[in-house]
């Protein structure tokens, strides 16, 4: 009896790394293999059947990519717009956070509440009556009216994370730093701020990518001066392969290796938020 | 003396710092209104109003356009062949992770990877592998299986192109279920799942009897954001099946880059948004615990 308990735990236990291995290699092939295809040559990247193995790596496709059309112009629009964005929205987010996570005031609820349920209405409506506004402004086509989007959806992302991350840093700190002198903005800039700033650093590195990833909005809010996306969005009809596969590389690997750098952050980011 | 005149000083700064958190919340309550509510307000006014009287011409021109089925079916069939399987996939990665497995931190880091890349990069990353002359096809010819590429984004074969994307979409947005259920699993404490083990319950048993029933503020909250989402697919679509297919989103965005009339744009993504709300509500209404279940 035991013997066959112990035979049949050997073999759940199997079961279960056999899942776990299985469920990693649908993860990890595609990262693989899209890296694989961004780093062969233009020939190889129609050749068939494929090399699975890394053997003949080459710059070629990346650097045709980067020098077709506008795409390194619009490389380096999206890193300002990515910029932009990320300030703006931790220097108007930030304090909200804060004061949602350390004080408990008339009408917190109802903040917290409606900044989450601005989740419930997309991008794509927002973007439309943007486009329609921003031409009426004259910033049409530019990286501020993009950045002004991005914000609006990065903007509750920052609030309710760093709600999260001073919520995890104890306000008994704090007030030790204000009996033992200091003022309360003191307190925060000395004691708070740097106990919280692994969480928010993770936080911000979220938002860049968030405006980064962004193709809806910026192709709609954008004719000639594109973000990455929105040029690849917009090249895509007609592109070679090999434009395809270096772009889907170039716009995958940053959120990759973004999520290796703060996957230690994600809960203390995320803790409040999802419960 | 010194206690009474420290109470008072702290009395006067709480009084003083009430101002403070409304001051604090000013900026992103002011930036939310002007470029998120107001906006809002003005696709709704997009959507129903034309030369300052009300109109449904926008929708009148959205459901006679030729592209409208389609978007509509394709959409609804994306929301309804991919939140289940993800929810599935996402479950069983959650409790891998949760697991007392050798490698679970390796499985965790391995799992949300894709938890940050965007619909448009997940579209060409599937494409790289499904395309005719692809890795997909090499590795079914590598092993016999085929002996000459096959056409899998075949633009003549709707159900391939559907689940092309499915597998995309999946492989993408699957991370972010499984964060959410993580954090709910942690909170159940582990003596619940012990205790069944106790009285004789098997995996699957304690899966469905205790796992499951804790975990449904999580289940509601991750079909919520997850039917939200999976009603704006847009970029995924367009890079997996170029113009074969099209959703709601991609309409919308038609209309307003390609037409420039903001009128039928809006009007499609008012639709999303009713959509949307409509069918997250229902879901998580039908998950909802009757009172007379609900643990004390």
């Amino acid at each position: 009896m035991s013997e066959r308990r112990t035979g049949f735990a050997w073999l759940g236990r199997f079961a279960l790394y056999a899942v776990a291995v299985l469920l990693s290699v649908f993860i990890l092939a595609p990262i693989y293999l899209m890296t694989l295809a961004a780093f062969s040559s233009e020939t190889d990247v129609y050749n068939y059947p494929k090399e699975l193995l890394p053997r003949h790596l080459s710059w070629d496709s990346m650097d045709s990519f980067i020098h077709f059309g506008g795409v390194l112009d619009s490389l380096q629009r999206s890193v300002l717009v990515a910029a932009i964005t990320l300030a703006l929205s931790l220097v108007i987010g930030t304090p909200a956070g804060y004061a949602l996570a350390r004080f408990a005031f008339r009408g917190a609820d109802t903040v917290r509440l409606s900044v989450v349920a601005t989740r419930a209405f997309p991008i794509v409506i927002l973007s439309i009556p943007l486009a329609v506004i921003f031409i009426r402004w004259g910033i049409d086509d530019t990286s501020r009216g993009v950045s002004i989007a991005h914000t609006a959806l990065a903007l509750p992302f920052v609030v309710l994370t760093t709600a999260s991350v001073f919520a995890g840093v104890s306000p008994e700190l704090e007030e030790a730093a204000m009996t033992l002198g200091c003022s309360r903005a003191k307190a925060f800039v000395r004691v708070a701020l740097p106990l919280a700033l692994p969480g928010l650093a993770a936080s911000s590195i979220f938002v860049f990518i968030i405006s980064w990833n962004e193709v809806f909005a910026s192709s709609l809010l954008t004719l000639r001066h594109r973000t990455l996306p929105a040029e690849v969005l917009s090249l895509l009809e007609g592109a070679p392969l090999n434009f395809r596969f270096a772009g889907g590389f170039f716009l995958m690997a940053p959120s990759v290796v973004v999520i290796l750098i703060i996957r230690r952050y994600l809960f203390t980011m995320w803790g409040r938020v999802l419960k | 003396m010194t206690t009474i005149a420290h109470e008072v000083t702290l009395g006067r700064r709480l009084r003083r710092w009430e101002v403070l958190p409304y001051g604090l919340i000013l900026p992103t309550v002011a930036y939310l209104s002007l470029f998120f509510a107001w906006p809002m307000v003005q696709a709704f006014k997009l959507a129903f109003r034309d030369g300052g009287a009300w109109t449904l011409q926008p929708y009148r021109t959205m459901v006679h356009d030729a592209r409208f089925g389609d978007a509509f079916r394709f959409t609804l069939l994306l929301v309804v062949v991919i939140v289940p399987l993800q929810f599935v996939l996402a479950l069983a990665m959650a409790l891998l992770v949760n697991s007392k497995l050798h490698g679970r931190g390796l499985f965790l880091a391995i799992f949300i990877l894709p938890l940050a890349v965007s619909d448009l990069a997940a579209g060409l990353v599937w494409q790289s592998i499904l395309t005719e002359r692809g890795y997909l096809n090499t590795l079914l010819e590598k092993i016999g299986l085929i002996d000459q590429p096959y056409i899998w984004l075949n633009p003549t074969k709707p159900n391939q192109l559907l689940g092309a994307v499915v597998v995309a979409e999946i492989w993408r947005s699957t991370a972010f279920v499984m964060v959410i259920f993580l954090a709910g699993l942690q909170g159940i404490p582990k003596e619940y799942g012990e205790a069944a083990e106790v009285f004789g319950a098997g995996f699957f048993q304690r899966v469905r009897t205790v796992v499951l029933p804790m975990l449904k503020p999580s289940l509601q909250v991750a079909l919520l954001f997850r039917i939200i989402f999976a009603f704006e697919a847009f970029a995924v679509v367009l890079a997996i099946t170029g113009s074969a297919k099209t959703t709601l989103a991609t309409e919308a965005w038609r209309w307003q880059a390609d037409y420039f009339n903001s009128h039928v744009a809006a009007a499609y993504s008012a639709l999303i948004l009713v959509l949307s709300l409509v069918s997250a509500g229902l879901v998580v209404w039908l998950l909802r615990t009757p009172k007379e279940q609900m643990l004390q």
